[in-house]
């Protein structure tokens, strides 16, 4: 076994962290698409519209039954053979759009088991004091709803900020993908994987924390 | 003027409601008794289709809904109407007090935020609770939430109040300030409709007391009559049971 080269570890990490903001830039593009996709599709697995409900059913079982990178690889290498005008199609956006269809589909599921656990009397009061479906959707089941989930919520976003380590199979230079170049170039494997990976789990605490001080947030705000 | 007629409403082979047929005038107050299981709850739920009835037609002014032919617009119209107080309070768990009341004003009748606040803070004050208007139910008590329950159904300022068992869900310490509250609510000459079990209370405050069994209305009458003098035997045996 041989020592590790301390000095290259702390020559790496502003290295790394320079992609940090892309990285995060990622996981944040995908997380606002993939909130407004669940949250339309849990509405509509709620509300059951025709047709369009065996689609949403569909897409969910896709996309929670096959892995990320297959879908990533189907995306960037796959889709722009059968449809031309995605021949140009960069890394980053393909990355993006691939985590946000993921992710989606995950979270469309706790969304509807949050907004199903909402008490029926909810529903009942809206409708009682003349609320459209939507009115009562929108004021008053959805926000109470979103309570419920989001703490799971935001543990889809932390598997997203992890997951757009895939991104560097897609050729995207983010923290993976640079750590990756600098590691081939200085054949410390060991050091510059270590350094990433403490990095990322950095990134993590600190959301945990933030996520506890938002759950805590939350159920002050129901019993004031 | 409230006309109710060929009011049906069926679960399976169950025939919760049979043919309901009912006139309330402008300012009357309704009191509806009877057995469990009766359909008192469903009569007042089917009034603003919360359930669906499967036959009937409601009129409420110049608004007529057949149940045959009942589109959504026309159940909106209805719900706007009339105004529901339940049993289990049902107030908006992520509102505060206060939101509560200006909810259905604001994006219901289309007030602006300050004329629905200025209506809230009346009614507040009117059911004693302005001290506790920027308090989520969570915080509240039962007999608190019922009030605000009640608040919300008055800033309504519907044609007719649907009120169901407001005060057996209640612990029997909140009782009396609830019964208080819908005692004003009822010398104000609301129109209101009321499910309940507190004899004395209707007997106070009601024009006219049903008697409902088996889906149907068996009969009805000033309080003093139908309470001192029934004329069924089933309305006899059911005071009986309950005094
Ligand atoms: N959603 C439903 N599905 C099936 N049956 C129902 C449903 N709602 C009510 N019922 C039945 O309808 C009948 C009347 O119920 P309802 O709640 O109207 O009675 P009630 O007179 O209000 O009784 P209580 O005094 O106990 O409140 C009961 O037999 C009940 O089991
Ligand atoms: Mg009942």
């Amino acid at each position: 076994m041989r020592a590790l080269d301390l000095d290259y570890m702390l020559g790496l990490v502003p290295v790394i962290l320079g992609y940090v903001p892309l990285t995060l830039g990622m996981a944040l593009a995908a997380m606002v698409g993939a909130l407004a996709l669940a949250s339309l599709m849990a509405v509509e697995r709620v509300v059951r519209v025709p047709v369009l409900d065996g689609v949403v059913q569909l897409f969910i079982s896709f996309f929670r039954g096959t892995p990320l990178l297959v879908q990533l690889f189907l995306f960037y290498y796959g889709l722009p053979q059968i449809i031309p005008v995605l021949a140009g199609i960069n890394g980053v956006t393909a990355a993006i759009l691939g985590l946000t269809l993921h992710f989606s589909a995950y979270m469309a599921e706790s969304i509807r088991a949050a907004i199903l656990g909402v008490d029926r009397s909810q529903w009942e009061a809206a409708q009682a004091v003349g609320m459209t479906q939507t009115q009562s959707m929108r004021r008053i089941i959805l926000p109470q709803a979103a309570r419920v989930a989001a703490p799971t919520l935001v543990n889809y976003f932390i598997d997203m900020i992890k997951s757009t380590s895939l991104a560097f199979t897609l050729g995207v230079t983010e923290m993976m993908g640079a750590t990756q170049k600098e590691a081939a170039g200085s054949f410390l494997y060991f050091e510059a994987f270590l350094v990433v990976a403490v990095l990322y789990w950095a990134i993590v605490e600190i959301l945990s924390f933030l996520q506890k001080r938002l759950e805590f947030h939350l159920t002050k705000a129901l019993a004031r | 003027m409230i006309r109710i007629r060929g009011l049906t409403k069926r679960y399976g082979a169950n025939t919760v409601l049979d043919a309901i047929d009912l006139d309330i005038e402008a300012g009357e107050r309704v009191v509806i008794i009877g057995p469990s299981g009766t359909g008192k709850s469903t009569l007042l739920r089917c009034v603003n289709y919360l359930d669906r009835p499967d036959i009937g037609v409601i009129r409420i002014g110049d608004l007529t809904v057949d149940a045959a032919k009942a589109r959504p617009a026309e159940i909106l119209a209805l719900r706007r109407r009339t105004a529901f107080v339940f049993q289990n309070y049902s107030l908006f768990a992520n509102r505060t007090a206060r939101e509560n009341i200006t909810e259905a004003l604001i994006t219901v009748q289309g007030k602006s935020r300050e004329e629905a606040d200025a209506r809230a803070d009346a009614i507040l004050l009117d059911i004693g609770l302005a001290d506790r208007a920027n308090a989520y139910p969570a915080a509240l008590s039962g007999g608190q939430q019922q009030r605000i329950g009640i608040g919300r159904a008055m800033a309504l300022d519907a044609g007719l109040m649907l009120i169901d068992e407001p005060t057996s869900a209640l612990d029997p310490e909140w009782v009396g300030e609830v019964l208080d509250l819908m005692r004003r609510v009822a010398e104000r000459r609301q129109t209101m409709l009321i499910v309940t079990h507190e004899m004395q209370f209707a007997r106070e405050i009601a024009d006219r007391v049903i008697f409902m069994d088996g889906g149907r209305i068996v009969e009805q009458g000033p309080p003093a009559q139908l309470f001192d003098a029934p004329r069924d035997k089933r309305t006899e045996s059911f005071l009986r049971r309950v005094r």
